[in-house]
């Protein structure tokens, strides 16, 4: 059976319970003294009815989606010649990726041999006999929940309660998946950066001075293990963001004090839109921009004062990623700014202070801890950033501050490693995985520290 | 006495100081006015740079040929079979239009170079309308074809004839060539359909946004599927139901957090979770939008909460004082007058999802791809990825192509920031 006839089987199902629950429920309570009798309105004795017959069969579902191919793949992989079976684990799984290919009728090498196509029909007819039964539980269980419900319907039945608690259950269901998330975030990445510290220490991976994970390829190279050590790139992301906010902070600041404290509502109406604009636009075309016009125009002007800049040099791609934070900043010092009382500006301008000394000696002094922690959050924006560097700064780890030179990211570097076909299991792949957790890590940590910063300021005049 | 001369000496100082502390403080109004403008002329250079380098995408050269649809090339054997047709070399039916127009070119080196002005595409070209027609073969037809790139780019403008021959791809004879060819006026600028509707290919003339489209589409409909309901399902429970308890501050932190991790971050997630661990297919636009999804939950979830904050508590009151469940009173007033807030967050978030590209190059949606996805499950790119991906091409008729592509994909950002908008303009009000 077809999975969408399976779905559509379901749902008239489902539809059908409602209407006969709710015709059931009309029809008892016109025995005992007509529907005034029902303690719920007849429509949710149908959703009870609805419930009853669609639920169980949804939660199996959902269970074989997650299951049934692993469960196939291992009969599958039960039933291979015993030397294809001791295979490693590497090999193993490319060849149930040829049996799959296979039993999808796609073109595989002729060379393969026979045990592949026998593998591949016993894969089908599992697959095929898995889903028969599927579809044979579903409505199964679609007719007993009916039928139990059909049974328990009375009119003192409290349905309307029963409903809305499995509504609410659903709703709560719902609002834990961002822990779920986290949750598999932290495991994924953990996980995997724990195999990779199994082969590289971890005071290497953070102290090291050398990355070079390319030289890992081959693996009967003596010291094939390739140089972890993710100093460079801590450096690269760390100039890279220095920049950014060198650029991004100032500019932020004075547009967000200009428009916030000088400009007329107009220009405010018009400026703000605009400067926002910029935080609409795709980090691809900030990347695209910053490959295509500013790197050659940075390296065009260094050579007319007789300097050497790369042509993916930090300098480069940290100017764009600063243009990309200036609208963050100035919105969230906006925001601070606004939020600082009017009384303090009236008492400065009160006595006597000009407009600027006002804002400079009064207003952002109070507002110094919002715009930290704002400056904060920018930059945990500017290291997490990826498709910038990933189009306009370098691949090769070196160790510089000089801003004209080309330095790598951690991001750069997690793309790199795993874009394309590698296999799962060389340390070139868990590395990424390494990097991604100290990403994580450092993003979460400046992100909390500037909510607490940002929450103290705002709790200090409200 | 005293006190009337430190007065005045205090006045006299403050005057004197009043000169300074006005340049300064127009100094200081003039810093910020540069800021701003700094920022507005960051936003116009690169639309500017954008657009410019881009329109003239949605233009492509094309070259008016006569051609002969020979049956001794086309179908030696006479019988019309489909197969055998689609099978046969419809390049010698360009190529010998070409040289009935340039009857003068005799050389083998020449007439190779001389042929390189078409594109490969002209085959395809003749290769469908036969199909379409089998009773063209035998007769002769004046067709538009598609020019090869580095005409399109001479057409265009974007070559230095100055240069020397040798630092360009165009050589003297070929500009001749196509001199020629636009004196007789076989060389037009047509709109570039193709550019909207073919999927990825190593030929710029050929290549085309619509594969990447149409990813982009199916996983913007899986992340709006799934986000929307969860998203509204999650902040109704946090606002109307949820006890004041560590369990729901747990979720609300986490939610707050996820909001600012690094999206690639959500692509090592999909990679180890969607991938490795559950075996979906990679480069599927179904994963990417698993991902977005995730990647979009915290957002709309936020953006809902505020909506549902803003309905007035009297219009709660009344509902349970009417006699409404709380469910009742939520579902049946409370949404209903918050949904226009939560619609304008999910566009947002959506329209952020559009752009997203460092997430889907975990999970394997960089490939080189030319079919047309036909569902969610096969194989595909996405706008902003296909963007990543041509802007790594040589060719010059690439970084036309890459600008347009990007003029697409912010028109699509523009009309879905527009209709946010838009929404809270229409159906925002004031309690």
């Amino acid at each position: 059976m077809q999975f969408e006839t399976l779905l559509l089987i379901l749902v008239a199902m489902t539809v059908a319970s409602f209407v006969l629950g709710r015709q059931r429920a009309v029809a008892v309570a016109g025995r005992c003294g007509g529907i005034r009798a029902l303690h719920s309105l007849p429509k949710y004795y149908g959703y009870y009815a609805a419930i009853c017959c669609a639920l169980p069969g949804l939660a199996l579902l959902l269970l074989w989606l997650g299951l049934a191919d692993r469960v196939v793949v291992e009969r599958v992989v039960d039933s291979l010649p015993a030397e294809l079976r001791e295979l490693p684990e590497a090999q193993r799984s490319l060849l149930v990726n040829d049996i799959k290919n296979i039993a999808a009728g796609q073109f595989v090498d002729p060379g393969k041999r026979e045990e592949l196509a026998v593998a591949a029909e016993l894969y089908l007819s599992l697959k095929d006999s898995s889903r028969r039964i599927l579809s044979g539980l579903i409505v199964l269980l679609g007719f007993v929940g009916f039928g139990w419900s059909w049974l328990r319907l009375r009119p003192e039945l409290r349905a309307r309660n029963r409903v809305e608690s499995v509504a609410r259950i659903g709703l709560a269901l719902a609002s834990t998946l961002a822990i779920f998330t986290t949750i598999g975030i932290v495991a994924s990445v953990l996980f995997e950066a724990l195999r990779f510290f199994d082969r590289i220490p971890v005071s290497e991976f953070l102290f090291g001075l050398t990355w070079s994970p390319q030289t890992a390829l081959r693996a009967d190279q003596v010291g094939s293990s390739g140089a972890f050590g993710a100093v460079p790139l801590f450096a690269g992301t760390a100039l890279i963001s220095l920049i950014a906010m060198t650029v991004a902070l100032p500019i932020g600041l004075m547009t967000a004090i200009y428009l916030s404290e000088y400009a007329s509502r107009r220009v405010r109406a018009w400026v703000k839109p605009a400067l926002e604009v910029l935080a609409g636009v795709p980090t691809v075309v900030y990347g695209y921009f910053a490959a295509l016009t500013v790197a050659p125009l940075l390296r065009g002007f260094g050579q007319s004062l007789g300097l050497d800049v790369a042509s993916e040099s930090a300098l480069g791609a940290g100017l764009v990623m600063g243009i990309m934070i200036i609208p963050f900043v100035s919105s969230l010092s906006d925001d601070v700014i606004n939020a600082v009382p009017q009384a303090m500006r009236d008492g400065s301008l009160g006595l006597g202070a000009t407009h600027s000394e006002t804002i400079k000696r009064v207003v952002i002094p109070a507002a110094l801890p919002g715009i930290v922690g704002g400056a904060l959050l920018a930059v945990s924006r500017a290291i997490g950033e990826t498709m910038i560097v990933v189009m306009a700064a370098g691949l090769a780890a070196n160790l510089t501050v000089n801003p004209l030179e080309a330095v790598t990211t951690v991001t750069v570097q997690i793309v790199t490693l795993l874009v394309g076909d590698q296999e799962f299991d060389s340390a070139k792949t868990l590395a990424a995985f390494a990097l991604g957790l100290v990403l994580f890590v450092v993003t979460l940590l400046l992100n909390i520290i500037a909510l607490q910063v940002v929450r103290r300021y705002r709790e200090q005049y409200e | 006495m005293n006190g009337a001369a430190s007065q005045e000496q205090v006045l006299e100082r403050v005057r004197a100081s009043l000169g300074r502390r006005y340049r300064q403080e127009r100094r200081f109004r003039l810093y910020g006015l540069a800021s701003a403008l700094l920022g507005l002329m960051f936003v116009g250079l690169i639309f500017g740079t954008i657009i410019s380098n881009g329109y003239t995408a949605f233009w492509q050269t094309q070259v008016l040929i006569d051609v002969y649809f020979d049956p001794a090339v086309i179908d030696p054997g006479g019988g019309r079979d489909p197969l055998e047709l689609a099978r046969a070399d419809y390049n010698r039916l360009a190529r010998a239009a070409l040289t009935e127009l340039f009857p003068d070119v005799r050389a083998r080196r020449d007439r190779r170079s001389l042929n390189r002005l078409l594109s490969s595409g002209a085959a395809y070209q003749l290769r469908d309308m036969v199909l379409a027609e089998p009773e063209l073969i035998g007769k002769h037809r004046a067709v538009w074809v598609p020019a090869d790139d580095e005409v399109d780019m001479v057409v265009k403008g974007y070559i230095d004839r100055s240069l020397p021959e040798k630092s360009r791809r165009v050589k003297d004879r070929q500009l001749a060539w196509i001199d020629r060819l636009a004196d007789a006026g076989r060389l037009e600028r047509h709109f570039n359909a193709a550019f909207f509707e073919s999927g990825d290919s190593r030929e710029p003339e050929l290549a085309g946004i619509g594969g990447a489209a149409l990813g982009s589409f199916y996983m913007l409909l899986v992340t709006l599927v799934l986000s929307f309901p969860l998203g509204v399902a999650a902040a109704v429970y946090l606002e109307e139901f949820a006890p004041r308890n560590r369990w729901v501050d747990l979720i609300e932190v986490n939610i707050n957090n996820l909001a600012a991790v690094p999206s690639i971050v959500f692509g090592l997630l999909g990679l180890a979770v969607f991938i490795n661990f559950l075996g979906m297919p990679r480069s599927a636009p179904v994963v990417g939008g698993l991902v977005l999804t995730l990647m979009t939950l915290p957002t709309i979830i936020i953006a809902s909460r505020a909506a549902l904050k803003s309905v007035p508590p009297s219009v709660r009151e009344a509902a349970l004082g009417v006699g409404a469940s709380q469910m009742q009173m939520v579902l049946h007033h409370v949404v209903p007058l918050a949904l226009p807030g939560m619609l304008t967050g999910t566009i947002i978030g959506m329209a952020r999802a559009l752009g997203e590209s460092a997430p889907l190059l975990m999970i394997g949606m960089v490939a080189f791809i030319v079919e047309l996805p036909g569902s969610p499950f096969e194989p595909a790119t996405a706008l902003p990825v296909q963007i990543y991906l041509w802007a790594d091409s040589p060719e010059r008729a690439f970084v036309e192509r890459t600008s347009a592509a990007i003029i697409v994909l912010l028109a699509f950002l523009l009309l879905m920031n527009g209709a946010a908008i838009w929404l809270r303009k229409r159906f925002e009000r004031r309690w």
